[in-house]
């Protein structure tokens, strides 16, 4: 089934879309491909998309492990908002952050001495906001369900701290920093609203050109061309980092977060914490109160007048939002989107972590694709794609849910495949013996350890799916107009409403997330406390 | 076992989320399947995002008609126009709105229109019919303009620009920001303008002088006006920016407090002219309905809706313009063009040679 939805959904639309591109009249042309190769500027655009993607990861791990550490291991009052928080900066439109980093780093913001504007430093630094949450979460889940008694036993048979992070913690947390890291870089990889506000006119991506070949050049052969090397890379990435996820898969045991986590003692425990929660102001809330800031000052002082004019009622026009209804087909597409992410992405993870097999292998790679997948090759796929009855879904909006559960499916099965893979196989067995079913088997072992890791995979596909723009935008669509829509509507015409508004959407974008992530996280009942 | 109820749940509503494809917007599941019966009391709109009708208006068509409009709509102009292009054994609806002079050749060479001649075409002026063989009809037009902050030259004590030339001067230096005109439509509607004026030889001499001049550019219209522009609304500095002539209407009606009067400027000398079309589709399933909301959009009705949504001007000469735009709305009366055949030939070029100058 997560073949079927994913062929359907993502690989059988590139494939067209990109067959389109280079073999418009029944044979291959691939003189666009050559042209591409030859040209020294795409040589350029192809080495700066690797280049800041690699250090994009690197730097976001750097600053996320600590971070997940953090959130792992201690207990601390205010740990669910905190997470909640970290999660909202993942899910904020591009055009907005955008701007909110210009605010507070160009002329006249709060870091203007450091001279960052229109930088390297800028676009690292946007894409270390909007990632961190990937690797606190999928790491920081990982590493609360950890049984820190194991790094105790060494330490009590003399191990030095940082003997026991390189020989005990590190090889446990391995395959999980490698799904974090590979989803981090894909994200990057094929980033497009960072790079376009941040890095200026001169700074182009893969994904940049994509989209200016497709749209403004309409130039579609030479689209097609830059998606196929932008896939080409992805895969040449994904099956690198799954060899490593592969190599480090051992079964570790698990216990429930809450028995993992103790309230920090000593001043270098308190001074992790503090340290840690500080760069988080600073990083994540930062750009995002400069948000909810300015989405209540007006003209110098304070006022609500921007979150008044969203329901005014006079402006009937096709244009027009009302708020309510952004926000109702948000949700409405959330939901389903979550749905179908958990649904797939379970059963995905399941056969991918069940035996280290063929097809688990190229399942894994398949399912992560469409990270590194340009939103313009898949909206564009749709269409030409899915244009014959009984699959005439091109103008459809089921169509948005489903390229968010697309975009969703990876992180459901990046979070749920590393704790399956560390169940004790032995576990299994032993109940098999005594005569437990298969289903059942699932049931018992396999389920109450994986809900965790469910609840944060459903917060992860509600997150997507809530600020999905890129995908959304390039699909022909009628008008159900999602919160980030609605955004990208105000941002298109002058005026000073105009922009308040925006804003005042966004600060809404993001009290709905984090409501939603903590409602989410407050559904995953029992831990592991069962055995 | 709460969980095995959230996954139940879960599997549910997927299978009723992958139900909802048919129904998702009435009878196209079924009118889809079986083109020989299409649904003649229904038309399908493709345009962009910034497309923008009042409901009254609208309302007034489908119950004059009894057709029922259906709008489709992806990012911009050119996403729509490209998606056209790739759906043209097949389109996606009736009638694509958007397509503008710096598009139009491209789309009726990929000949995805058929031709009609509109009932009342001929109160638009000739200037705007710009192809002969009514493939395209003009709905409205708009200028790109140099738009000024009116408070930050008169508390300087310097005059505003008054032409493209004064941007290269030194008491105008680093005040500009552009947009790229290889990701905006308004930036290379301003290249275009710079083209229109300097002259095929010219033009790249004017870009190294405000390249020498500290010019910005950025990537996009938005951070351009709300990021860099200092009458914008958002954080910027630079009183000189390239947007519409219709900013300062704008700046009025979007006033956070109301205001008597605009505090954007237009230099007039700059404006370059862009005319919107709309067109039928090749294969338009509704062909009968399409010609019908062709009439429409240039009906008199239509037509005066058109300034409040979406900024831009009436085409036909009997619209009256609302009272801001009568008032603060700046009509060039010899603005800046080039042929749409001149600019497709050119464009790529351009932009490759713009693209060396600045940004290189």
């Amino acid at each position: 089934m997560p073949f079927a939805f994913l062929g359907l959904f993502f690989a059988y639309p590139v494939v067209a879309i990109m067959g389109r591109g280079l073999v418009p009249r029944g044979s291959i042309d691939l003189r666009p491909l050559r042209d591409l190769v030859a040209d020294p500027g795409m040589r350029r655009v192809a080495w700066f998309t690797v280049w800041q993607a690699t250090a994009s990861t690197v730097l976001t791990l750097a600053v996320g492990l600590p971070g997940a550490y953090v959130l792992a291991r201690y207990k601390f009052p205010g740990k669910a908002a905190v997470r909640a928080l970290a999660t909202v900066a993942f899910v904020l439109p591009t055009v907005v952050v955008g701007a909110a980093f210009v605010a507070v780093l160009g002329p006249g913001g709060p870091f203007a001495a450091l001279g960052l504007e229109r930088s390297i430093a800028a676009i690292l630094l946007a894409h270390v906001f909007f990632n961190y949450a990937v690797v606190v979460r999928t790491v920081g889940t990982f590493w609360a369900s950890l049984d820190p008694q194991m790094g105790e036993a060494a330490r009590v048979l003399g191990a030095s701290r940082r003997q026991v992070w390189w020989h005990v913690t590190l090889p446990s947390l391995a395959p999980t920093i490698a799904a974090a890291a590979s989803i981090v870089f894909l994200f990057t990889f094929s980033s497009f609203g960072v790079i376009v506000i941040l890095g200026g006119p001169a700074r182009a991506t893969l994904e940049v050109e994509i989209w200016r070949q497709a749209t403004q050049m309409i130039d579609l052969p030479a689209a097609a061309a830059l998606a196929l090397v932008q896939m080409a890379a992805v895969i040449a990435l994904i099956v690198a980092l799954g060899r490593i996820q592969e190599l480090r898969a051992v079964t570790r045991r698990l216990v429930a977060a809450r028995d993992s986590a103790r309230r920090p003692a000593g001043a270098l425990q308190w001074s992790m914490l503090v340290g840690n929660l500080l760069l988080m102001a600073v990083l994540l809330a930062t750009p995002v109160a400069v948000l909810a800031l300015r989405s209540v000052r007006i003209a110098g002082s304070f006022g609500t007048s921007f979150y008044v004019a969203l329901v005014e009622s006079g402006r009937r026009s096709t244009l027009f939002v009302p708020p309510l209804e952004a926000v109702w087909n948000s949700v409405r597409f959330a939901v389903m989107a979550t749905a179908i992410a958990l649904v797939v992405g379970g059963i995905a993870a399941v056969v991918i972590a069940s035996r280290p097999s063929r097809r688990g292998a190229v399942l894994d790679t398949l399912l992560m694709l469409p990270l590194g997948t340009s939103a313009v090759t898949v909206g564009f796929g749709f269409l030409i794609a899915l244009d014959e009855p009984p699959l005439d879904l091109r103008s459809k909006p089921i169509l948005i849910p489903i390229a968010h559960a697309v975009v969703a499916i990876p992180f459901v099965v990046r979070s749920v495949v590393p704790v399956l893979r560390s169940i004790d196989p032995r576990l299994r067995d032993a109940a098999a013996t005594l005569g437990a079913s298969p289903g059942r088997v699932w049931r018992e072992i396999d389920l109450p350890m994986v809900r965790r890791a469910f609840a944060v995979a459903a917060g992860f596909a509600i997150a997507v799916s809530l600020g999905e723009f890129g995908a959304t935008v390039f699909i022909a669509r009628p008008d159900y107009p999602t919160i980030p829509v609605a955004i990208y509507r105000f941002l298109g015409r002058p005026g000073e409403m105009n922009f308040g508004q925006a804003m005042a959407l966004s600060t809404i974008l993001m009290v709905l997330t984090a409501s939603a992530i903590l409602a989410v996280e407050r559904v995953r009942v029992r831990d592991l406390g069962d055995f | 076992m709460k969980l095995r109820r959230v996954l139940a749940l879960a599997v549910g509503l997927s299978i009723v989320a992958a139900g909802c494809g048919g129904d998702g917007n009435g009878t196209s599941g079924k009118v889809s399947g079986d083109r020989s019966v299409p649904d003649a009391g229904k038309v399908v709109l493709v345009t962009h995002e910034s497309f923008a009708v009042s409901d009254p208006v609208l309302n007034a068509f489908e119950k004059e008609t009894g057709i029922t409009v259906e709008i489709l709509r992806s990012d911009d102009a050119g996403a729509a126009l490209s998606q056209a292009i790739l759906t043209k054994d097949d389109p996606l609806g009736d009638v694509l709105f958007g397509v503008d002079t710096t598009f139009l050749s491209r789309a009726l060479d990929e000949g995805i229109f058929v031709p009609y001649e509109a009932d009342g075409i001929e109160r638009v002026p000739e200037v705007f019919r710009l192809d002969t063989e009514s493939r395209v009809t003009p709905i409205d037009y708009g200028d790109v303009c140099l738009n000024y902050d009116i408070g930050w030259f008169s508390r300087a004590g310097i005059s505003p620009p008054s032409s493209l030339g004064d941007l290269a001067k030194v008491d105008y230096k680093s005040l500009t920001v552009v947009e790229n005109p290889a990701t905006s439509s308004p930036g290379l509607a301003f290249l275009l303008a710079s083209i229109a004026e300097r002259g095929a030889g010219g033009w790249e001499d004017y870009w190294r002088s405000l390249r020498d001049n500290g010019v910005l550019v950025v990537d996009g219209w938005d951070q351009a006006y709300y990021d860099e522009f200092s009458a914008g609304g958002g954080s910027g500095e630079r009183p000189i920016v390239v947007s519409y002539a219709s900013s300062p209407p704008a700046d009025v009606i979007y006033a956070e407090e109301p205001k008597s009067e605009p505090s954007i400027g237009v230099v007039e000398a700059s404006c370059f002219r862009q005319v919107e079309f709309a067109g039928i589709l090749r294969g338009a399933p509704h062909e009968l309905a399409a010609r019908k909301l062709i009439d429409f959009m240039i009906s008199k009705r239509f037509q005066e809706d058109v300034p409040l949504q979406m900024f831009v001007f009436p085409v036909v000469r009997d619209a009256e313009l609302p009272a801001a735009f009568e008032k603060w709305a700046v009509v060039p009366s010899s603005p800046l063009t080039l042929e749409p055949a001149a600019i497709a030939e050119g464009r790529d070029a351009w932009i490759t040679e713009w693209t060396d100058i600045v940004l290189r």
